[in-house]
């Protein structure tokens, strides 16, 4: 299973509508890191909105690809956390603290503008 | 008043089969959105957990019906290598996968009882409850 990765303009948007399992969040890792290198995109959105759960694996997979792309010189926010799947992953001990968020896919738009001072 | 059911962990996509039932359990049982994420995450911590360390397991799920308390509990069960130290793993940030060590501190605070038992070369069991409000 992939995740499928849209380009618009010159952002990624990726819309996660199923159950993430391992192999699949690896396999979005090297599939974006690629995506972004071949387009050039200077910011990508992540949303969020349909994933119901959160674990530390898939947390780690989210954080590692913020940290990934940032070093290739390309902007990531992660849009639509749920509040169940906030609560968990802060009982989980989780905090991606250096992960920007928005609320929504058009926040997260509005927060790579200003981010890349578009 | 004990129906159980029980999920075999071998390979990677058990952890999403043993997540999903284990969430249709605790909605059916009547568990909130954020219960039944916690329930959910806490089994795919444990179902990682045996695919990673102990390679095969299993998980049980069991109703716990006894007016005027329900709950939910899971019960992680495999024959690995078992825990050295149990006060290791139970500190936040102790991997040796390189994950990033929120497993079972966290499913300890994701659930409302927690107990662990592991025996060098024997296994581990591993038994958590999370009661309805």
């Amino acid at each position: 299973m992939r995740i499928p990765i849209l380009k618009l303009h010159n952002y990624l948007l990726i819309s996660i509508q199923t159950e993430i399992d391992d192999n699949t969040a690896i396999q979005f890792q090297e599939d974006l890191l690629d995506k972004i290198h071949k387009s050039g995109s200077s910011g990508v959105v992540i949303d969020l909105t349909s994933v119901e759960i959160i674990d530390s694996f898939i947390a780690k997979v989210l954080g590692d690809v913020v940290t990934m792309s940032d070093l290739m010189g390309a902007k990531v926010v992660l849009t639509g956390i749920q509040p169940a799947v906030a609560m968990t992953l802060i009982d989980l001990g989780i905090h991606l603290k250096n992960v920007p968020t928005a609320l929504d896919l058009e926040q997260g738009l509005i927060k790579l503008h200003q981010e890349l001072g578009v | 008043m004990k129906p159980q059911s029980c999920v075999n962990i071998n390979k990677e996509w058990d952890i999403v089969g043993a997540r999903q039932l284990g969430r249709d359990i605790a909605k059916k049982m009547g568990f909130g959105t954020v219960d039944q994420a916690r329930i959910a995450t806490a089994i795919s911590e444990l179902a990682r957990n045996i695919y990673l360390y102990a390679e095969e397991g299993q998980i049980c799920f069991e109703v716990i019906d006894n007016l005027p308390q329900r709950g939910m509990r899971m019960i992680a069960v495999d024959t690995g290598p078992g825990i050295k130290d149990i006060g290791q793993v139970m500190q936040d940030g102790f991997s040796t996968s390189g994950g990033l060590g929120a497993g079972l501190p966290g499913v300890k605070r994701l659930m409302d009882e927690f107990d662990l038992q592991s025996e060098a070369s024997k296994g581990t069991r591993i038994n958590a409850v999370k009661w309805l409000r």
